[in-house]
């Protein structure tokens, strides 16, 4: 349980952009920032009305101009955490950043743990379930498809998704319990085809949205591809033509021990993270010694394998290993240095990875590197999506709760089909609405009493 | 000063049952009414039963209340509703001579021997430091006791309003009870308005029926108690007819004059009995409404019309009636009006229906801003059995929501504070499969008992009933039916499917086609059971999955009413709280994480910081 101490953090991402911005929130949040800012206008940030925007500079303990800044004043309760809340707006830069911060906490605030502006404007009652898990994927997403995943969430799309089966569920309901509350109130009972189509309907429904969540998974947390191949065969070129055609986009991740080669790339906003086998070298000695038995961990560890073969120098006994031990995973079989015509040899390939995409590259000279991204995007997709127009379930909570209501679906439909009487048929029905209602926090309460009042005339 | 350990106010269905379990507990009960005349009346539709409150009538009976006996022999039409629906929602409803209900009731209260009855107009509550003394009446007379049982129904402060006319009175010819709501609010109980309504009664020598469809009443014999063992009476039908066109046009014509459009009623209305201006105005499309024409007793000539509730001026609710078809005659012998009166808005109960401010001071009925007579009965019976058990010093009597209606009319009513008069509906119980009517005698007869409510013979019927249906299932549980040619043949005679591989006994009743006494036809040692037996053993065979099923979730929801919170949180401090779920805990202090989890404004996001807060408060405790 957090206490009301007054958080900070630097809310940008480090490295990036003009503009950094240093957030603080609790109750001193306001004090503090009076303790560091400097307002041209000689005005205190306590005497300010919320929501206004304060120039000045940061200076330091000894009066040090830091930074020229922009303040934001927020008042609770209206702010993102329900709290005080002030933004410094500043040149940016990770120094100029840092230290702003450093003279914060010295005032007094406590450096925020990821995430905890969003948990507790999730504690105060800002934000329900679904929307605080989507700006935990915002801090968390890395490519622009997955940032637009988490905006919909965020502004809804989801909850809109989620709102409309739980719609579905309620008018369902709502009529069933109406004949059964009012039974001489002249209220029609289901026509069996009617009640079927609908039922139909809303478990199809959650099917759809259900269907999304394996790429919900993909673009949050990206895929992991582990490039693997006899020694020189290429695998080294491959990844850094990968990532000279694409922008790499996390760098230096500090306090990782780096003893392999890993690189996130963007392909059609998957972020992929490519794990350079080749990469484990032996530091004192810079020839590779990499060998089968290595890839092979990282093998059974990757959830897309890029496997290398050098077509000049023939199929041989190892590649045979390594594309049997690759059989039960998604391969791409990159067919490298394909400067002759080797057919024999891919079919050779095929014969163990009958299903396996074969892209011809010349690594070096960067040739048929966009062949291989499309393979690679294509096994992600499947080929049929284009990710930024869909609302897309990517949390492994929501996905339970949306396999729950379809299995209550599937007994609704079962009861049904049995013929049993309208009572049975709200068994499940209630659960199936109670799964939902865990996706955006909200209590099953008069809601389905209401809408049997909305929908029917009723009482004598 | 005279003692009387139990003093209940109000005479009504909450009244009668609460005096009468704290008499029969063995309390010396005082049970004050405006007008002894008016003993168990039934100023509204004279019906009882209905889809859950039906049920409730049911339970009531099996823990040792009266309404289900007294309905038994005072009914004039009765049927069983909902028989297509299943099992759970089957609803006995009756309609009652509502004299006969009026005086067997008076009857059986004055046959208590340990209680008085008497007329009076209470006037204040006498309570001391916060906790009731005795009450004190409008002709200077007290009376000592420290637990009073208010049943004030709409009497508390009540108007009566017809057309643009309102005056001071409890229900239409009856005094308000006025000094009493000040004393209420002097010892700093809060109160709200609330209204409702009734329709106009006719006389049914001016009633043509013969365009009328007609409900005769069910033709085998059915009764409310599982007890005594009631005569068959005899049925007077009940008639339906329908608004059109014209009824329609009067109304919109008339609509200025409408309480409605006046605003002469304060207070919220139920939803669930609508004035028939307010249907016509929500639902402009539906051009026809249903009337029901019910007997208000065998010897009246009183016609109740169900259906067309309304307190227009009563000129425009002749031009209503005769709109009618069937009705184009009729004379009203008393015109519709509404009521509006002050309730109590019910977070200030304990769920053992004592007051939270007021030690000593239940409530029960309208005055807790609920409707209906079954819902009221209830209530009032609780309210007796907990005064008693605070006096003897046991532990109270909460019903869970898993075990009766009666559960979760009370746990909806301490969590919530209705904002209009509330009902009972079924889909208000989520565990309703297991609350059926037909067995709420093995349900609840057992504390029944215990409280000396039921008497051993009552008691050991439904003992003797539970072991007959256990045995029963075992037997079908354990006899296997074998493919023969012969059963199979019988199977086909039964018109049901075929018999590929040995089964069980319960597993051939289980097929929806086959009841208890076809399985003579298959075995020769079948028990020779009673029809209530054969019900029991059919349901509980035949459904036996979803009965699981729902067991199951009883057993979640157990699990957070046994996360218990501390008596001394101080809920307004928690500041991971939302500021408004602060208030409502604080306000209503749930005993259990459950509990909390059901009071509307109190989000999973509150609960999840509640637990939190739990776990630390624990660790704290044990670290000490």
């Amino acid at each position: 349980m957090y206490s009301s101490d007054t958080i900070a953090a630097i809310a940008t991402a480090v490295g990036e952009g003009g503009i950094g911005i240093v957030r603080i929130s609790g109750q001193e949040a306001i004090n503090i920032a009076d303790q560091v800012f400097d307002s041209i206008k000689d005005k205190k940030l306590a005497d300010v009305d919320t929501y206004t925007a304060h120039y000045g500079h940061i200076v330091d303990s000894e009066g040090q101009v830091i930074d020229e800044v922009i303040t934001l004043v927020m008042r609770e309760p209206k702010t993102y955490t329900t709290e005080d809340i002030v933004e410094i707006n500043c040149h940016g830069g990770t120094v100029v950043l840092r230290k702003i911060l450093d003279l914060v906490l010295d005032q007094g605030a406590r450096l925020a743990e990821p995430g905890e502006f969003t948990k507790r404007s999730f504690l105060n009652g800002r934000i329900d379930l679904a929307q605080a898990e989507a700006v935990a994927d915002l801090i968390q997403s890395k490519t622009e498809a997955s940032m637009q995943v988490a905006l919909d969430q965020l502004e809804g799309g989801l909850s809109n998704e989620v709102n409309s089966i739980k719609q579905d569920l309620i008018s369902l309901l709502a009529h069933l319990e109406a004949t059964i509350d009012f039974p001489e109130d002249e209220i029609e009972d289901f026509e069996p085809e009617e009640l079927e189509s609908r039922l139909n309907s809303v478990y199809q429904k959650i099917e759809e949205l259900l269907a999304t969540s394996e790429r919900g998974k993909i673009l949050k947390e990206g895929i992991e591809a582990a490039i693997v191949g006899r020694p020189n065969v290429g695998k080294s070129s491959l990844l850094n033509a990968l990532v000279r055609e694409k922008r790499a986009i996390v760098t230096d991740i500090p306090g990782t021990t780096r003893d392999i080669i890993e690189e996130v790339i963007n392909i059609d906003g998957i972020p992929v993270k490519i794990i350079d086998t080749a990469g484990i070298r032996n530091a004192e000695n810079q020839i590779e010694k990499i060998g089968v038995e290595k890839s092979e961990k990282y093998l059974a560890k990757a959830e897309l394998i890029l496997l290398v073969v050098d077509l000049n120098a023939g199929i041989t006994a190892e590649d045979k290993q390594l594309m049997k031990d690759a059989q039960d995973k998604e391969v791409v079989v990159i067919a490298n240095k394909l400067d002759l015509d080797h057919q024999l040899e891919l079919e050779k390939v095929k014969e163990i990875l009958p299903e396996a995409p074969i892209v011809k590259t010349a690594a070096i000279a960067n040739q048929g590197i966009n062949d291989l991204e499309d393979a690679i995007s294509e096994l992600v997709y499947s080929g049929k999506v284009s990710a930024q127009e869909e609302i897309i379930i990517s949390s492994l909570r929501h996905k339970k709760a949306l396999q729950r209501a379809k299995e209550n679906i599937d007994d609704v439909k079962t009861t049904f089909e049995r013929g049993l009487a309208n009572d049975f048929l709200t068994i499940d029905l209630r659960a199936a609405l109670e799964a939902i209602n865990e996706i955006t926090g909200d209590a099953v309460g008069e809601d389905i009493i209401d809408q049997i009042f909305a929908d029917f005339c009723l009482g004598k | 000063m005279k003692k009387y350990d139990v003093v209940v106010i109000g005479a009504g269905h909450a009244g009668c049952e609460a005096a009468l379990a704290s008499a029969r507990m063995g309390c010396r009960t005082l049970l004050l009414t405006l007008n002894l005349d008016h003993v168990a009346l039934m100023p509204c539709n004279p019906s009882i039963g209905g889809p859950a409150k039906g049920h409730i009538v049911r339970e009531i009976d099996a823990l040792g209340g009266e309404m289900g006996k007294n309905i038994d022999q005072s009914y004039v039409n009765i049927m069983m509703l909902n028989t297509s629906k299943g099992p759970a929602v089957h609803a006995l409803r009756a309609q009652a001579d509502k004299f006969t209900y009026q005086s067997t009731m008076t009857r059986t209260l004055e046959a208590e021997s340990n209680l008085d009855l008497k007329q009076d107009v209470v006037t204040d509550l006498l309570v001391e430091d916060q906790e009731v003394k005795g009450v004190k009446t409008i002709t200077g007379m007290s009376y000592q006791s420290s637990k009073v049982v208010l049943t004030t129904g709409t009497s508390l402060n009540g108007k009566v309003i017809i057309g643009d006319v309102k005056y001071t009175g409890g229900r239409q010819g009856e005094f308000a009870a006025t000094h009493l709501a000040d004393s209420l609010r002097e010892a700093g109980v809060e109160l709200e308005q609330f209204q409702t309504a009734t329709p106009p009664r006719v006389d049914q020598q001016t009633v043509d029926f013969s365009g009328m469809r007609i409900h005769p009443g069910a033709e085998e014999k059915l009764q409310f108690s599982f007890f005594a063992d009631r005569a068959e009476r005899e049925q007077k039908p009940c008639y339906v007819t329908h608004t059109n066109e014209n009824t329609k046009e009067v109304i919109e014509t008339h609509i200025e004059d409408s309480p409605l459009s006046t605003g002469i009623v304060e207070g919220e209305g139920p939803r669930y009995c609508p004035s028939i201006d307010r249907k016509i105005m929500r639902f402009p499309d539906k051009t026809s409404h249903q009337v029901f024409v019910e007997p208000e007793g065998m010897e009246t000539n009183e016609l109740y019309l169900n259906g067309l509730t309304t307190s227009m001026p009563e000129e425009i609710q002749v031009k209503i009636i005769q709109s009618v078809p069937g009705l184009e005659e009729a004379e009203i012998m008393r015109p519709g009006y509404a009521v509006q009166y002050e309730a109590i808005p019910t977070y200030q109960l304990h769920p053992t229906m004592e007051n939270k401010k007021v030690t000593g001071l239940y409530t029960a009925g309208q005055i807790n801003g609920t409707s209906g007579y079954e819902e009221a009965a209830a209530q009032g019976l609780m309210a007796g059995i907990n005064a008693v058990l605070a006096i003897q010093e046991k532990d109270p009597l909460i019903l869970k929501r898993s075990d009766a209606y009666i559960g979760v009319l009370i746990d909806d009513l301490v969590n919530e504070n209705p904002e209009e008069p509330y009902r009972m509906l079924t889909s208000r119980a989520e565990y309703r499969l297991l609350l059926r009517q037909d067995n709420a005698d093995l349900r609840l007869s057992r504390i029944g008992y215990d409280l000396g409510l039921l008497s051993d013979v009552e008691y050991q019927q439904v003992q003797e009933k539970d072991r007959l249906i256990t045995e029963t299932l075992e037997y079908l549980d354990n006899t296997r039916i074998t493919p023969t040619k012969e059963v199979r043949a019988t199977l086909k005679e039964l018109e049901s499917g075929g018999l590929k591989k040995p089964v069980s006994l319960a597993t051939i009743l289980a097929r929806p086609e086959l009841d208890y006494n076809d399985l003579n036809k298959l075995v020769d040692d079948l028990p020779e059971v009673d029809d209530t037996t054969a019900e029991q053993v059919e349901i509980q065979t035949k459904y036996r999955g979803y009965i699981e099923k729902q067991m199951k979730q009883v057993e979640k929801f157990r699990k957070m009413e046994q996360k218990k919170l501390p008596e001394d949180i101080d809920y307004l401090s928690l500041e991971t709280v939302r500021t408004e779920a602060r208030e409502k805990l604080d306000r209503i202090r749930p005993v259990s994480l459950g509990q909390a989890s059901r009071i509307p404004g109190v989000s999973p996001a509150d609960i999840s910081a509640l637990m939190i807060y739990l776990e630390t408060y624990r660790q704290e405790e044990e670290s000490e």
